[in-house]
């Protein structure tokens, strides 16, 4: 990213572009488990916004800005949707089991707030995560990433 | 007590996530998987006491009922397989440290590990057709993880055909998932059972079954579709080999028999008749292969093809003896194949090489290897009293009782070939001057033996307490035969 690169429109619209698309992601995530939307495409969404900020400021400056370890996240994600399952068993009803209620939130109202949430949340965060490893692990060549690539190699 | 059934599954799912945060810190990640694998196998060998002993138990995860939801069945042949799998996982546990070096273990190798064996738990414990699928795709997907540790110009070759041959199988099996839904309406196995009698176009459902059986057989390596098998078995390192030979070929295998003992049974004549001769064939030509080469490593992966035969041939022949004949099988050659994995790179490591004319002489360095490969040899050839033997007197019984003489004669020629081709290593690797080269890491060869050797009496135990495990295996048959048990505990709350 030595050059200079004449790209004054795509970061103006980038910067209006990445906002909505990840205000958008969080709606969908949480319009999920009873309207079209969900963790999985609410987590792809969130996952474009994140590589078309890596498009247009370069590798370095977004890493600087979010230094989040992506394979950690994903299997954060794994674990908490795992997890989300086996809760229910700890309440005596099968492996999976959802339920939901109302609750008065402040500034919010009252709002339904359901288990499946967590379960969602856990695939949001594996597949932000599993798209950012494969693409970034695409899209870094050898000399930017050395120590990750050499490793692979040995391995 | 319903809910922890899915325990064998989810267990080493959340071990899989767990060991993944610290891929690095190995003196961490190797004692938790080794405490974490032997916690799981007391759980599911609890479990699989309580099954036998209370029946079988279905979980209906969501709280869906079948057939809307997905059930969880515990059946005592499920969990008989699960507890076996989890014994020979452990044990793999212990043997990884001594057998892969610490970049490959940093390579996420304990993650793919413990998805492997929640996908084989899966495979066998569920009791829907889609679901099967999803299980084969997570046991495959970690199978993949697995087989390219290493990343040899070799391996690579050899992992590229498996990941073409079970992505095609994959894609098949989708597809006739898809048909026997648009036939029948329900991917439930229990459903399915109860309304395949009434389907008018029988003929399609035998097709729909023969294609099913085809998606199987590519993972069990039977007959024409083996090919791939010897060479991407034998390249990886051993505790992979291992792992692979003792479960994935059987996954397949239990599928085959789950699905053509409960769903397809309307017109045997035609199905099992084909099971029969391409048992037949599996044996023959995988015996056939193991003799073929001097790489012990693929002798001991040829002789994985000719027990699959065995299996599919007490399928074939349905009846109960023969299948209690191959459920015992199943599952002593799930105990045995591990073992003798577990010894071949022992071997390996000790003698410093595969190649059989280069070997010599190495009992009389390695005592305790030599005679623990003897008596694994024994129980794979079947020899009375292991374990090996029980497994075919039944499959040979019940190939009497069906007077299919021709396929009980060749059954036995081909364990004596089997024999055979065991004995070859043994009289030329470990006999003889002691040969050049050989390892003094004798810490190394020790750590690797001693997994082994668990395994090894654990088949000598099956074979010698045949008296208290056989009444077990002979309630599995009944209750393969009798499909109605089965329906009713899915279906009949």
């Amino acid at each position: 990213m030595k050059k200079n690169t004449n790209d004054l429109i795509l970061k103006t619209l980038t910067q209006l572009i990445a906002f909505l698309l990840l205000g958008f992601s969080i709606y969908l995530f949480f319009a999920g488990h009873n309207a079209p939307g969900g963790g999985f495409i609410g987590g792809l969404m969130t996952a474009s916004a994140i590589i078309l900020m890596y498009i247009t400021y370069g590798i370095e400056k977004i890493q600087q800005i979010l230094p989040i370890n992506y394979i950690t996240m994903f299997i954060a994600g794994l674990m908490i949707a795992t997890l989300s399952g086996v809760g229910a068993i700890m309440f005596g009803v099968p492996f999976l089991s959802q339920t939901f209620g109302y609750f008065d939130i402040p500034f919010f109202g009252e709002t339904e707030l359901a288990t499946a949430l967590i379960f969602d949340l856990g695939v949001y965060l594996a597949v932000v995560g599993v798209t950012m490893t494969i693409i970034l692990t695409i899209a870094t060549d050898a000399t930017e990433d050395n120590e990750m690539n050499e490793e692979k190699v040995e391995a | 007590m319903t809910n922890l059934m899915i325990l064998p599954i989810v267990l080493p799912l959340i071990a899989s996530a767990l060991v993944a945060f610290f891929p690095n810190k190995l003196n961490i990640v190797r004692p938790v998987s080794m405490i974490l694998s032997v916690i799981f196998t007391i759980i599911s060998a609890y479990l699989t006491w309580y099954v036998f002993s209370n029946g079988t138990i279905v979980m209906q995860s969501g709280g869906w009922d079948a057939p809307f939801g997905i059930s969880i069945v515990a059946d005592p042949l499920s969990m008989l397989l699960v507890t076996t799998t989890y014994i020979v996982s452990t044990a793999a546990v212990f043997y990884a440290p001594s057998s892969l070096d610490e970049q490959q273990e940093r390579f996420y190798f304990y993650t793919f590990f413990f998805l492997l064996v929640s996908g084989v738990a899966g495979a066998f414990m569920t009791g829907d057709l889609f679901n099967l699928f999803v299980f084969f795709e997570v046991l495959l997907i970690a199978s993949y993880g697995l087989i390219i540790l290493g990343n040899g110009k070799v391996q690579l070759r050899e992992s590229l055909k498996y990941v073409l041959f079970n992505l095609f199988s994959s894609m098949l099996f989708v597809i006739s998932v898809a048909f026997i839904y648009a036939i029948t309406g329900t991917v439930n196995f229990a459903q399915l059972a109860e309304r395949i009698e009434s389907v008018d176009q029988q003929g399609i459902l035998t097709t729909v079954g023969i294609v099913l059986f085809f998606v199987f057989a590519v993972k069990a390596a039977v007959f024409p579709l083996y090919y791939w098998l010897p060479n991407s078995y034998a390249v990886p390192n051993p505790v992979v080999s291992a792992l692979f030979g003792a479960l994935l070929t059987k996954v397949g295998i239990y599928s085959i028999m789950r699905v053509f003992t409960l769903i397809f049974v309307h017109d045997t004549g035609i199905t099992h008749q084909i099971f029969l001769w391409l048992a037949v064939l599996t044996m023959v030509f995988g015996v056939i292969g193991a003799l073929s080469t001097n790489n012990v490593k693929l002798i001991i992966t040829y002789n994985i093809i000719p027990a699959i035969g065995f299996i599919l041939m007490g399928i074939g022949l349905y009846t109960e003896t023969s299948l209690a004949g191959s459920v015992y099988y199943l599952m002593h050659d799930m105990v045995i194949k591990g073992a003798l994995f577990f010894l071949i790179g022992a071997l390996v490591v000790a003698a410093g090489t595969s190649d059989l004319r280069k070997m010599s002489g190495v009992i009389q360095k390695f005592p305790l290897l030599g005679w623990l490969f003897f008596i694994a040899s024994l129980v794979l050839a079947g020899i009375p009293p292991f374990s090996g033997f029980i497994g075919k007197l039944l499959l040979l019984q019940g190939g009497l009782q069906q007077e299919e003489f021709l396929v009980v004669i060749i059954a036995l020629l081909s364990s004596l070939l089997i024999l055979f081709s065991m004995m070859r290593i043994f009289i030329r690797g470990f006999w003889g001057e002691v040969q050049e080269g050989i390892t003094t890491n004798r810490k190394k060869v020790r750590n690797l033996t001693i997994p082994a050797a668990i395994l090894v009496s654990i088949s000598v135990f099956l074979g010698i307490g045949a008296e208290a495990v056989y009444p077990h295996i002979e309630t599995i048959a009944n209750m393969l035969m009798d499909r109605t048990e089965y329906i009713d505990s899915v279906l009949k709350e």
